[in-house]
């Protein structure tokens, strides 16, 4: 879907950009033995490596490696398997090494693509430019003193992975569904938790806005916006802005800018001109990252089915349409269990119960599937004895409604109900022989050309029958006598 | 006998056969320091009683004939070392009052094997200097004296000036050093002792004060080339705390010392032949040669055409590594804090008044060529040019099994000399910094005296990880000058 914007000028399209810090999942942190578990006391996850403690030397955790390696993998791209480790230079309290281990120059993942889809089901590519391993710094609190910056070093060292993407996106909307779809690569690849809320991955934005046909004109980057919705309303907010500017007769300037979600606008943190020198230079203390191409391979084949994969086969196997196969994917938790349902058994019914009722109800009690209260066992159950007849679909629904409250099994709720579907031809006969009598006017008008009423005639037998018939039999005894 | 004359091999087999308790040997040396560290200024920090602490479980050890290779040894650190409980202070205001909680590799070894510190040695701050008058806490003298010159004060060289007083006055047995571009060579040519620079990677470099992370390593400084082997042998070895440590055995270095040299092509550096080269060191370096053909060695003239290049290049790659390792010095956690009302001024104040000028200088130069727009004409380039210096040795050893050097350019000077220029100073390192650049393993070894009664050096430079030949041909020059003199100021006269 196209997204502009008509100025006084004419009309305005904007190029975006996304860098992606996201942490990696590991037991401990990207150059230090210590704990890169979120949370804990204050200054409890720190080594003398992390506080740079004088003579103290980085060693590189193989495990943040093997989950670039495993993401560049996901995000279809290059692994490099010579890349280097630099020093970012510059001073702030909360990173105590005056400098941040980053790789500038020889990144180990380059170039990727990441396929999304948008609401009117259009596909997209947008390119990955590079990802690479950073160390994350310190945190530092000024609001719980008044004169003075409190520092906390649990996150200084933890790695994370920066994923830069190309200049591809056009819309917020493709920003956001850009955004969702890393996210549930991460989290099906198990190398980032994807949780913005809690500053696991954030996002830093790079706006420009041009009429068509042109060049790229100057950018603006949004530092650290923390969630999908203020992305997307960031990229709005400042296109709008350097679209007036430009207007104006003004020029837009390269730097860094601030996102308020409150006032629902940017603010510039600092001018090109204030920019840090980093002064990059290649990490001394470290060697140059090689990784065989053996091991690459052993990685990839060790990966978990991706979702784009996973949706494909869902489509292929089990015969569910594309929109289908893309909500049972969405996380790899509910692909897991909506196979577990659908295997062996009807598949399309599977999927119209797990989106359907399932998800409806998991809405309804506030729950996540992995504490579902129907297990996809038990789903499956209930399912088994839709097929052989046992309970109709419309029992069915009074069987999960029941599963979900008591959590007894399908099989045990009919039992103890005696929900068990009436196929018996002969008590069918005597209820549609009895609905007929008691309704001979509407039989005359049935007869008379009113074919709708056989409906009716359907429904008053099921209701005469407590809903427990089955209703094929009953369409086909109606026919018979009418 | 005087305990503080021999050497660690002879004291290690005095101590076996009982001739003298480790005690005793110690305490000759913690009496020494007493007596003449207050001239010298050899060491920052002194642990006398730890030291005969340590020195009696030494003779504990002994007598249980669980003895190890420096049991009982007392041996001084550079105080660049991290020591557990020990103050370390890089000799910088910025660390005055810093005591790690934790031991560098090296020395952890060391204890491992038994050696006893008797304290911790003044040095250049932060190792930055070639005469070890940076230190914050003031100069090291060179106990030797020029002849019929009681008065003049003479530097020892640096950075490692006050391990190499030390050894040279015999306040320790031996001492630690780290080199980055001359630090343990060149102060022991300046006091008439043996210095070692291992191959880069060969010791470890964890909880040793960063100066230059791709030059700085550690090595042994001692009064003969058997001792160094013997302290090596405890040193090196691979930590997989320091990444860029070398995973290979470490050979047996001792077996080195002595080997015969027949057939050994020795290579001599005509660009070495350098301006300003005195004639003493001419002749002594020409002396040198003749021993080494004497005994057994072929002697050929090489080329390492792009030595010219070596100073520039150091002064470039160093400075630039250090602004970024003494960034964190920034009053925070640790070392001296300068209370300011904001962040930046906090760091301004406290790095102001924790570096002194020629720290502060470098750390200048090497934000400089690190900036934008410099990088590519300076940090690049150097790095281009680091690795022509890399293939000059390469290819020279492809023809030649070691190098023989001079090791500096003048024998010691006196305080106050070459002191206004900072060029003229960094210049007592351009025998020295080739092969740092490189990486490559070197030694100085004394050769004799020059004109002016003062220790001469020479510099042998080996193929990587090849420290035996340096050890092998080091002992042959060793034996040949017979270099038995002994500085004015010493643990002996003292008495």
């Amino acid at each position: 879907m196209s997204y502009t914007i008509e100025g006084r000028t004419g009309t305005w399209e904007i190029v975006v950009g996304l860098e992606v810090h996201a942490q990696v999942i590991s037991h401990s942190k990207l150059f230090s033995g210590a704990s890169a578990s979120y949370g804990g006391e204050p200054n409890t996850h720190v080594s003398l490596v992390d506080a740079g403690f004088p003579g103290m030397l980085p060693v590189l955790n193989r495990e943040c490696v093997a989950q670039a390696i495993r993401t560049g993998l996901g995000l279809r791209a290059r692994i490099n398997l010579e890349s280097r480790f630099d020093r970012k230079n510059y001073f702030y309290a909360d990173l105590p090494t005056g400098y941040q281990i980053s790789q500038f120059t020889h990144p180990i993942v380059g170039e990727g693509t990441v396929e999304i889809e948008l609401s009117d089901g259009t596909v997209r590519h947008i390119g990955i430019t590079r990802l690479h391993l950073e160390q994350d710094a310190g945190k530092s609190i000024h609001d719980q003193d008044p004169t003075r910056s409190l520092i906390d070093l649990n996150r200084a060292g933890v790695a994370l992975m920066e994923i830069v993407s190309e200049p591809d996106i056009r819309t917020p909307e493709e920003a956001g569904a850009y955004l969702r779809k890393l996210r549930q690569i991460l989290r099906y690849l198990g190398t980032c938790d994807g949780n913005m809320e809690e500053g696991s991955m954030r996002a830093d934005v790079n706006v420009s806005v041009r009429k068509a046909g042109e060049a790229f004109r100057t950018r603006c980057e949004i530092k650290n916006v923390n969630s999908i919705r203020y992305v997307m309303h960031a990229i709005e907010t400042e296109a709008a802005r350097q679209v007036e500017v430009w207007e104006d007769g003004g020029t837009v300037d390269q730097e860094t800018r601030l996102f308020d979600p409150a006032r629902n606008e940017t603010r510039s943190l600092r001018s090109k001109e204030d920019a840090h020198d980093y002064r990059y230079f290649p990490d001394p203390d470290l060697l140059p990252l090689v990784v065989e191409q053996d091991w690459v391979d052993e990685l990839e084949k060790a990966l978990p089915e991706l979702p784009d994969d996973k949706r494909a086969r869902f489509q292929k196997e089990y015969g569910i349409p594309r929109y289908d196969a893309g909500v049972l994917v969405a996380e790899q938790a509910i692909a897991d269990y909506y196979e577990t349902v659908a295997r062996g058994r009807d598949a399309r019914l599977a999927a119209n119960w797990v989106t359907g009722d399932l998800f409806a109800a998991l809405n309804r009690t506030g729950r996540t599937i992995q504490d579902s209260p129907i297990s996809a066992q038990a789903l499956g159950g209930m399912l088994d004895l839709v097929s052989d007849g046992t309970i109709n679909g419309k029992i069915a629904k009074e069987v999960f409604e029941d599963m979900l409250e008591t959590g007894d099994s399908a099989a045990d709720i009919v039992e103890r109900k005696g929900l068990k579907q009436v196929t018996d031809t002969g008590a069918i006969d005597a209820a549609v022989a009895d609905v007929l009598a008691r309704n001979a006017d509407k039989v005359e008008e049935y007869r008379g050309g009113k074919d709708r009423l056989f409906g009716f005639f359907v429904g008053q037998v099921m209701k005469a029958m407590a809903g427990k018939a089955n209703p094929a039999i009953v369409n086909e005894a109606l026919k018979k006598v009418l | 006998m005087n305990l503080t004359e021999l050497t660690i091999a002879d004291a290690a087999a005095g101590l076996r056969r009982r001739e003298y308790s480790a005690v005793e040997l110690v305490r000759a040396h913690t009496d020494a320091i007493a007596a003449l560290n207050p001239r010298l200024n050899a060491y920052i920090t002194t642990t006398a009683d730890a030291a005969l602490e340590a020195a009696g479980r030494a003779d504990a050890a002994l007598a249980r004939d669980e003895a190890r290779a420096l049991t009982g040894i007392p041996l001084g650190i550079k105080d660049l070392f991290c020591t557990n409980g020990v103050r370390t202070t890089a000799a910088s205001n910025i660390l005055k009052n810093f005591v790690p909680p934790y031991e560098s590799t090296v020395t952890a070894n060391l204890l491992r094997d038994g050696a006893v510190f008797v304290g911790k040695t003044n040095l250049d701050e932060f190792a930055m200097g070639s005469a070890n008058i940076t230190s914050a806490f003031g100069p090291v003298e060179n106990p030797w004296k020029r002849k019929g010159d009681e008065q003049t004060v003479l530097v020892p060289g640096g950075s490692s000036g006050g391990s190499a007083a030390a050894v040279s006055a015999g306040l320790a047995m031996g001492a630690t050093g780290t080199d980055t571009g001359g630090s343990i060579r060149q102060p022991a040519a300046y006091c008439g002792i043996v210095g070692l620079k291992p191959t880069y990677g060969r010791c470890s470099r964890y909880g040793t004060i960063a100066y230059a992370s791709s030059l700085d390593q550690a090595g042994p400084m001692a009064r003969t080339v058997g001792d160094c082997a013997i302290m090596l042998q405890s040193m090196a070895g691979f930590d997989p705390r320091d990444s860029t440590s070398v995973d290979r055995d470490v050979p047996d270095y001792s077996a080195a010392v002595g080997r015969s040299l027949k057939g050994l092509k020795v290579g001599i550096p005509r660009e070495y032949r350098a301006e300003g080269l005195s004639t003493e060191i001419e002749a002594a370096w020409q002396q040198g040669i003749a021993w080494l053909k004497e005994a057994g060695c072929e002697i050929v003239d090489v080329s390492l055409p792009h030595t010219r290049y070596g100073l520039a290049t150091y002064y470039i790659v160093a400075p630039a590594e250090c602004s970024s390792n003494l960034a964190r010095y920034d009053g925070l956690r640790f070392g001296e804090r300068v209370p300011a009302p904001t962040l930046d001024g906090m760091y301004e104040a406290s790095r102001r008044a924790g570096f002194g000028a020629e720290v502060r200088r470098r750390i200048m130069m090497g934000t400089y060529v690190l900036s934008a727009g410099y990088y590519d004409a300076y940090y690049l380039k150097a790095q281009k040019v680091r690795t022509l210096i890399r293939r000059d040795f390469t290819e020279s050893f492809q023809q030649v099994d070691v190098l023989l050097t001079p090791t500096a350019p003048t024998p010691a000077f006196g305080q106050g000399e070459k002191m206004d220029d900072p060029v003229q100073m960094y210049l007592n390192d351009i025998f020295t910094v080739p092969a740092s650049m490189a990486g490559m393993p070197a030694m100085s070894v004394p050769v004799g005296l020059g004109d002016t009664g003062l220790p001469l050096g020479l510099q042998l430079i080996g193929r990587p990880f090849d420290e035996e030949t340096l050890l092998a041909a080091g002992s042959a020059l060793e034996k040949a000058a017979a270099f038995t003199h002994r500085p004015a100021i010493r643990a002996e006269v003292a008495k």
